[in-house]
């Protein structure tokens, strides 16, 4: 059998979705027989790479890279999996919405607090614009699952992962369905 | 009391005379997902996850403001119910702003329990995302709008257990809201006893005892029972 593409995306989030993966511990000895990690922020990958079995997004859609690496992504990408509550609700990044536009958020973190100087980030091309609404990932892309939890603790990403790497649609039930 | 005997999911059931479908069913063991429904105070149908089918008619109806009648045949678990649930619980979950990751009531929420128990895995709608209050004024208790499902069950303990009536309903729809007195800051009622009933009736993190952060607001529903019990059977829970 060919070794699976497995890549892992980090959007708007803290990285404890991936913090949780790593605390897989030694069985990710066990997913590295089977499949290689071929993108994500513990792979020094610069480009996505085609054909991709298996992509887990972390983080909640926030600014226009995302957008556009989020349609690459699923271009190129068999299986999608929402990894985290901030993909799957937009959850804590998600907090800023009611406020109706990105300019509150900028404007608290910038102008507000500074003392010299102040003034909104402003580089065309190399810091990617807020997006007025941050979106969960199913409203960006098609979503193939979902793996909710904040993070999801990492029985549950096995759980997940080992249906997946069996062939089969994992269907979580019960207390590995608990957002928070 | 005479006693009726129904069915329900083709379990034979006794009842007694005036006992709801809910009721019924719970003593039974069969259980049905609820929300708005709390021991001890009187059931208005408002959230609609209790809601089942009944043989011989095409309309949905809440289990806890249905009465059993003899020969009823009830079911509380068909393909429809469950889609008609989920819808429900994702359209609870998309109207306001429930952050699971960073709710008082993390972990003991009754809103986040049936997501899990009724398998809702995401929710399909758009999320509204509106812009809510948190009223703070109260000196020993928050109200978080945010996480209000509108239940209804602070309002029904505060009007019919502690007799205070400072709890009610403001507007319609999507714009409903739980106010104090006349609309005016919780902290300045001048009906609150500050009994705390509301808060510990509440099911979700919309309700919370000022100084309780992510996942340390118990409610205690073992308190209403207590009262309920006390003042309706004259029997001291110990």
């Amino acid at each position: 059998m060919d070794r699976l593409k497995i890549a892992t995306v980090w959007l708007g989030g803290c990285s404890g979705c991936h913090m949780s993966l790593l605390d897989l511990d030694e069985w990710l000895f066990e997913l590295a027989k089977v499949a290689d990690v071929v993108y994500g922020p513990l792979v020094d990958t610069k480009e996505y790479p085609a054909a991709v079995d298996v992509c887990l997004v972390e983080g909640a859609v926030a600014n226009t890279e995302h957008v556009e690496l989020m349609h690459q992504i699923r271009q190129r990408t068999r299986v999608l999996v929402a990894f985290g509550d901030c993909a799957v609700t937009g959850n804590v990044t998600a907090l800023r919405n009611p406020l109706g536009s990105a300019a509150p958020v900028l404007e608290r973190a910038y102008l507000d607090p500074a003392n010299l100087r102040p003034a909104l980030p402003h580089e065309p091309g190399v810091v990617p614009p807020l997006l007025d609404r941050v979106l969960p990932l199913q409203e960006a892309v098609p979503v193939d699952f979902f793996l909710p939890g904040c993070p999801p603790p990492a029985d549950r990403i096995k759980a997940f992962l080992q249906e997946l790497l069996a062939g089969k649609a994992p269907h979580l039930t019960g207390a590995n369905l608990r957002f928070g | 009391m005479a006693a009726k005997v129904f069915t329900i999911d083709g379990q034979e059931i006794s009842a007694t005379e005036g006992q709801s479908v809910l009721e019924a069913a719970h003593e039974a063991g069969i259980r049905i997902p609820t929300l708005c429904h709390l021991e001890g105070v009187m059931d208005v149908g408002a959230c609609r996850l209790c809601l089942v089918e009944i043989a011989g008619s095409n309309k949905l109806v809440p289990a806890c403001t249905t009465q059993v009648a003899d020969g009823m045949v009830v079911a509380t678990t068909s393909e429809r119910l469950q889609r008609y649930r989920r819808l429900l619980l994702e359209l609870l979950f998309a109207e306001r702003n429930h952050v699971c990751a960073v709710c008082v009531s993390n972990g003991h929420c009754e809103l986040q329990s049936l997501a899990m128990h009724l398998g809702m895995d995401h929710v399909s709608f758009p999320y509204t995302f509106p812009k809510l209050e948190v009223d703070l004024t109260h000196r020993l208790f928050g109200m978080d709008h945010n996480r209000c499902v509108l239940c209804g069950r602070c309002v029904r303990v505060c009007w019919y257990v502690e007799g205070a009536a400072t709890k009610n309903f403001s507007g319609r729809g999507a714009s409903s809201r739980i106010i104090s007195d006349l609309n005016q800051p919780w902290g300045e009622s001048r009906t609150c006893t500050a009994c705390g009933k509301c808060v510990h009736a509440c099911p979700t993190g919309a309700l919370f005892e000022k100084g309780t952060t992510v996942g340390e607001m118990q409610k205690d529903r073992g308190k209403l029972e207590y009262i309920v019990t006390a003042r309706e059977k004259k029997q001291w829970i110990v």
